[in-house]
């Protein structure tokens, strides 16, 4: 709505129809504050609040928006399906180490959603139903619940988590059923004489005894290729073959819209409706149909064929142009060797943060004189200064150590770290490192004074001490062991 | 008769031979540079599709310290780009660089544990377009060990192991045998005498403790150059063996 969106703090309700009434659908945070509840009369509502702001519901509109979120959360993994009217399911197994992990994911997704002007809950869980639960029901909005107990998890749950309809659900606190806990209690042949299979196929789906297949969205101009089974597989080896007849269909489509493959999913869809997915991601556009099956082929392990496969579906979902380039002649110099498909190897199989390579910062700090970049970065020729000898090791955090030396510039005539005293025989320094004033405020005049250290056996250190040795400001005045040379 | 039979083997001979992948392939070599050291090593340098192990001496067991560096000396030395496989991070780039191991041929590879450390390793010693693969592992089987050595035969790429291990008492683990055509130890030894207070440049002691088809030495030498280049250490070099032993002892 751009400048004629209504401030924060109005009250606004969507109304829909509703048999012959106007009933409030959803309200606003102000709106709940002044005590409208969806499922409220409109006029009711409207009589309360005397300016309320009130709009038609469109859940047309609704969906479509919540279509394009669920396009968006193909990011973190394979399996997404929209749960109208206001969530996602996504199905992480296995997508989460290539997002550091599930807490980390989960703090992504909700930082990314934040930053998009969405509130979000979030919850992984072992079940569709109990994370369907958690995310709605938990006082945590970021919740992980733990492995291997999803009745632990919900049983404190009101009934409404169940994913029941919400007659359903008042008629059975109606009945005294009000959480969860009651009705695992209760034997389940009363209750499915009055409500029908539903609510006893709700529990098991949420503990994990009944089968819970996603759907998974696709987009309508994803590039596919599909294959349908008459007979169920399920050995490597076919399931190999059959990815490398997928991948050569898929890559001849991409040749014809001169695109490649910058993240590919293989969905297998299970005899017993489940469905099992593998990502791979590559680090430039790829239409290269052995390397593409290579690093399917390389995620076959991971698949668990249960009974059988149905299907197999190869989607690129993430695809960019590719741009040809000149390859080398033997009339030029030869070019160096490409690494591109180790690096997809070692990615696909490790995360993204596992591969790196270390570009020189400008810093004097020496931890933070380098910074991660990604393997495949273009070369920039520029190294680090060579006048002052570093370490091969930095130690992760500098360590105190105990010494004898002289102040204000004097190395130390011995030192004591890790419990072994060693002499200084020989030392060079000091190389004065100034605190980055424009970090933070207490390094504006902290000073480090590294010295180069060998002792009688020869191996030679890396010290500093924390200050320049006469004005107390300037550091604590203490030792600390920062590195090894070789 | 005997004709007969000297054919047959004959054959026989060529048939193995054909089988047998490396025999008729010349071994490339990687000299150091350094003619004492060059002469010790069979074809005259390190073997490049080949695995060499290499741990550091003393205390150099846990920080491996002068082990990386040796080892990046040597693949600043292979052209194309060098993957470093580690568990721990503490290695420091710019030492790498000061080494001859400019940052933008390093690609760093940090594994959750040893298991998927050597299956990148092997991973990487199979692909073939890197110049060397080294990586930081405390336990090498003798299988893990083949395997990578094969791995590295086949593509022609030269694997390092620099061996590292959580606590002295488990660097005994270095006596085991392994695949791994030439076996380096290198330790620390104090550095150059300069004529003014200071420190000199860095000296070694290194000891090639076992080589395939070769005899193993030890050998003092001067540290990498800006280069990734040994040289022996000028005044230590014709020193008799007592006073190296001496040496040794201090």
């Amino acid at each position: 709505m751009g400048a004629d969106a209504p401030k924060a703090t109005t009250a606004i309700i969507l109304v829909a129809r509703h048999g012959s009434q106007q009933l409030v659908t959803a309200a606003n945070a102000e709106a709940h504050r002044l005590g409208l509840r969806p499922g409220m009369p409109a006029t009711k509502a409207q009589a309360l609040v005397p300016e309320l702001v009130v709009h038609q519901a469109d859940p047309e509109a609704d969906a479509k928006a919540l279509e394009r979120l669920a396009v968006w959360a193909l990011r973190y993994t394979p399996i997404v399906a929209t749960d109208a009217p206001d969530g996602l399911v996504l199905d992480t197994a296995g997508a989460d180490h290539l997002h550091g992990g599930e807490r980390a994911m989960l703090n992504d997704i909700v930082q990314r959603l934040n930053d998009a002007g969405i509130t979000a809950r979030v919850a992984i869980s072992d079940t569709r139903g109990a994370s369907h639960a958690l995310a709605r029901h938990s006082a945590d909005p970021a919740t992980i619940a733990p492995s291997g107990r999803p009745l632990a998890a919900i049983t404190s749950m009101p009934v409404a988590a169940l994913r029941l309809p919400a007659s359903m659900v008042h008629d059975l606190r109606r009945l005294g059923f009000d959480r969860v806990s009651d009705l695992c209690a209760t034997p389940r042949a009363p209750l499915a004489l009055r409500f029908g299979p539903i609510v006893g196929r709700r529990l098991d789906q949420a503990l994990g005894d009944a089968g819970d297949p996603i759907d998974p969205l696709r987009p309508a101009d994803m590039i596919e290729v599909r294959r349908t089974f008459v007979e169920p597989i399920g050995a490597a080896e076919t399931i190999a073959r059959y990815v490398g007849k997928l991948v050569t269909e898929l890559c001849a489509i991409l040749e014809e819209k001169g695109q490649g493959v910058l993240r590919a999913d293989l969905v297998c869809q299970l005899v017993d409706g489940r469905v099992q997915a593998v990502r791979v991601g590559t680090a430039k556009p790829l239409r290269d149909i052995k390397r593409l099956t290579r690093l399917l082929c390389d995620k076959i392990e991971t698949i668990d064929p249960g009974f059988g496969i149905e299907s197999l579906r190869l989607a690129a979902t993430l695809v960019q142009s590719v741009t040809p380039a000149q390859s080398a002649t033997s009339l030029l110099e030869t070019a160096e060797a490409d690494v591109t498909d180790l690096v997809d190897i070692l990615i696909n199989r490790l995360g993204k943060s596992a591969l790196y390579r270390l570009a020189p910062a400008q810093s004097d700090v020496p931890e933070r004189s380098f910074i991660k970049v990604a393997p495949t970065a273009p070369d920039t020729g520029s190294s680090w200064p060579t006048d002052w000898p570093r370490p091969s090791r930095l130690l992760n955090s500098p360590e105190q150590i105990q010494t004898v030396a002289l102040l204000p510039d004097n190395p130390p005539v011995s030192f004591t770290w890790r419990g072994a005293r060693r002499r200084v025989k020989r030392a060079d320094g000091p190389e004065r490192v100034f605190g980055e004033w424009w970090k933070t405020d207490a390094e504006l005049i902290a000073v480090r004074d590294y010295f180069r250290v060998e002792d009688e056996a020869g191996e030679r250190f890396w010290i500093f001490r924390a200050g320049d040795g006469e004005n107390a400001a300037t550091g604590s005045h203490h030792w600390f062991m920062h590195g090894i040379f070789g | 008769m005997e004709q007969a039979t000297s054919d047959v083997l004959q054959d026989l001979r060529a048939r193995v031979a054909k089988l047998d992948c490396t025999a008729h392939r010349v071994q490339a070599v990687l000299p150091f540079g350094d003619p004492t050291i060059d002469a010790r090593l069979p074809n005259g340098g390190l073997a490049v599709g080949a695995l060499h192990e290499v741990a550091g001496g003393g205390n150099g067991v846990v920080d491996g310290a002068t082990a990386a560096l040796f080892a990046a000396g040597i693949a600043a030395r292979t052209s194309g780009k060098v993957l470093w496989c580690m568990t721990r991070r503490d290695l420091f780039a710019a030492a790498l660089a000061q080494a001859g191991l400019g940052p933008d041929r390093v690609i760093y590879l940090e594994a959750g544990d040893e298991k998927s450390l050597l299956a990148s390793f092997e991973e990487g010693a199979r692909h073939g377009c890197l110049g060397a693969v080294v990586a930081e592992v405390a336990k090498l089987s003798m299988t893990a060990s083949r395997r990578l050595h094969l791995a590295a035969e086949t593509s022609g790429t030269m694997a390092i192991a620099v061996r590292r291990w959580r606590r002295q008492t488990e660097a005994a683990d270095f006596g085991q045998p392994t695949a791994a055509a030439t076996r380096w130890r290198v330790s620390a030894l104090p550095s150059e005498p300069l004529p003014v207070p200071g420190i000199g440049r860095a000296r070694w002691h290194l000891e090639l403790i076992r080589c395939r088809a070769g005899e193993s030495a030890d050998f003092f030498v001067e540290a990498c150059d800006g280069e990734g280049r040994l040289r022996i250490s000028s005044d230590l070099a014709d020193r008799s063996l007592d006073a190296r032993d001496g040496r040794r002892r201090a």
